[in-house]
């Protein structure tokens, strides 16, 4: 349970990382809180040559709001999110998911955007993130560029993002007015890796719906606004296109059953939730 | 920007419990072990050494953090507390640690130094939690022989204690 070897830099400006990210002939990885990453290390899943940590640079330590969007940088610590006065109306989604992100203690030290990085099937950030459809702002030394929830999280632990591009931040769109959400989650032991995850966002004229645990990314399906028994369809089919399986944590049928019903609960929670227009 | 090379020792200062100590380790040193190995800090207790257990949970610049997860040159310049900071210097236990004893709030006693870390954390920022928020804080940490309900009772006891300024 101890890491290999690796050489190490404490990055005071984004340049300086992105000039070590360059460097193709090294397995370089970007450290931020290091509450997936350093686990990950320990277990000697990843062995990079050089870490570059990025959780000093002070650019990457600010939260900006918007008119459209409220901008994550990539050192803002999940702790630091939840704290922000505002953020239950601005994105209100992220206040009722980031009590769900593991514990008191990883939250004070880990990051929203390490959480996207590592693109845990089952993590709520990644997940609210597509059912928002929010985006990750990518950078390396030679571009800059956007890319949607779908885009960025490519399957289980793998993202877009290539050797020589770091996530600069995180975009997760603001709530509008008659906008509604909720989120569920079910695990064993409260922060623990969710057995299913669900975040409804609802407008007047549909129904967005993401799920996570169950397939190898969240998943999101949209509706227009359905009648109860349209709704029942929808949810059902959405349950088995997303081919769960049997594990030590759950079966796949009770996971099935848990969108079916829980699916239902959490739109009509979102629905009741939304702001008068 | 300075590299640290991966086969090298490096001078890393900072504030341990009040006093300023240094310590030399390689970059991938976690700090759980230096604090015990480099520094001969074994009330920083190793569990699980990937996040979840906390046991080894100690303050840097006051918040609560797993030791396990952090890298020994991440400190350099910083404050580091463990659970030695919380009794005076003739050993005599603060409230939080009195009331884990009064309520039998530990039995072996190896999850117990990062609980207390914890709980100290937490109550500067929620002077009035709840039973259920003190369960949710607690979550953050295994303990497998007395259980949770004497913790429980320690924490509100404390909380409500330094809330009404006894």
């Amino acid at each position: 349970m101890k890491p290999v070897p690796f050489d190490y830099v404490q990055a005071q400006s984004t340049e300086e990382a992105l000039a070590c990210l360059k460097d193709s002939d090294r397995n370089v990885r970007v450290l931020a809180g290091g509450q997936s990453l350093v686990a990950m290390l320990n277990l000697r899943l990843v062995r990079p040559n050089l870490l570059v940590d990025i959780s000093q640079i002070e650019s990457l330590s600010t939260i900006r709001q918007s008119k459209d969007i409220l901008e994550i940088g990539a050192a803002v610590t999940q702790a630091e999110l939840k704290q922000w006065p505002g953020l239950a109306e601005s994105v209100p989604q992220l206040s009722m998911a980031l009590p769900f992100v593991g514990h008191f203690q990883t939250r004070n030290k880990g990051t929203v955007c390490g959480s996207l990085a590592h693109a845990d099937p089952s993590s709520e950030l990644p997940l609210c993130l597509a059912a928002l459809n929010g985006s990750v702002v990518l950078q390396s030394a030679r571009r800059s560029r956007v890319l949607n929830a779908a885009e960025f999280q490519t399957g289980m632990l793998s993202t877009a993002c290539q050797p020589d591009e770091m996530i600069v931040a995180a975009r997760y769109p603001i709530s509008r007015e008659g906008d509604g959400f909720a989120f569920r989650e079910v695990a064993r032991r409260h922060g623990d890796f969710a057995i299913v995850a669900l975040a409804a966002f609802v407008t007047e004229s549909k129904i967005r719906l993401g799920i996570g645990g169950l397939a190898s990314r969240p998943s999101v399906r949209e509706w227009d606004i359905l009648s109860e028994q349209e709704l029942d369809e929808a949810l059902n089919a959405f349950a088995w296109q997303l081919k769960g399986s049997d594990d030590i944590h759950a079966t796949a049928r009770y996971r099935r059953e848990l969108v079916r019903r829980l699916g239902r609960q959490v739109i009509e929670e979102a629905k009741s939730a939304r702001t008068k227009e | 920007m300075r590299e640290l090379k991966s086969d090298r020792q490096h001078k890393i200062t900072f504030t341990l419990d009040g006093r300023q100590v240094s310590g030399d380790a390689e970059p991938h040193l976690l700090l759980s072990d230096f604090l015990r190995e480099k520094l001969g800090v074994t009330s920083v207790h190793v569990g699980c050494e990937h996040g979840v257990c906390g046991t080894c949970t100690v303050h840097i610049d006051g918040k609560a953090v797993r030791a396990c997860l952090t890298f020994a040159v991440q400190v350099g310049n910083r404050r580091v507390d463990t659970v030695e900071s919380l009794s005076n210097n003739e050993g005599e236990l603060n409230d939080l640690q009195s009331a884990f004893r009064k309520h039998h709030a530990l039995q072996c006693g190896f999850c117990t130094p990062g609980i207390l870390m914890s709980v100290e954390h937490y109550l500067r920022h929620n002077s009035d939690p709840t039973e259920s928020d003190v369960r949710d804080m607690l979550s953050g940490h295994l303990c497998r022989c007395t259980g949770y309900v004497g913790m429980v009772r320690a924490i509100m006891e404390t909380a409500a204690k330094r809330k009404s300024g006894i």
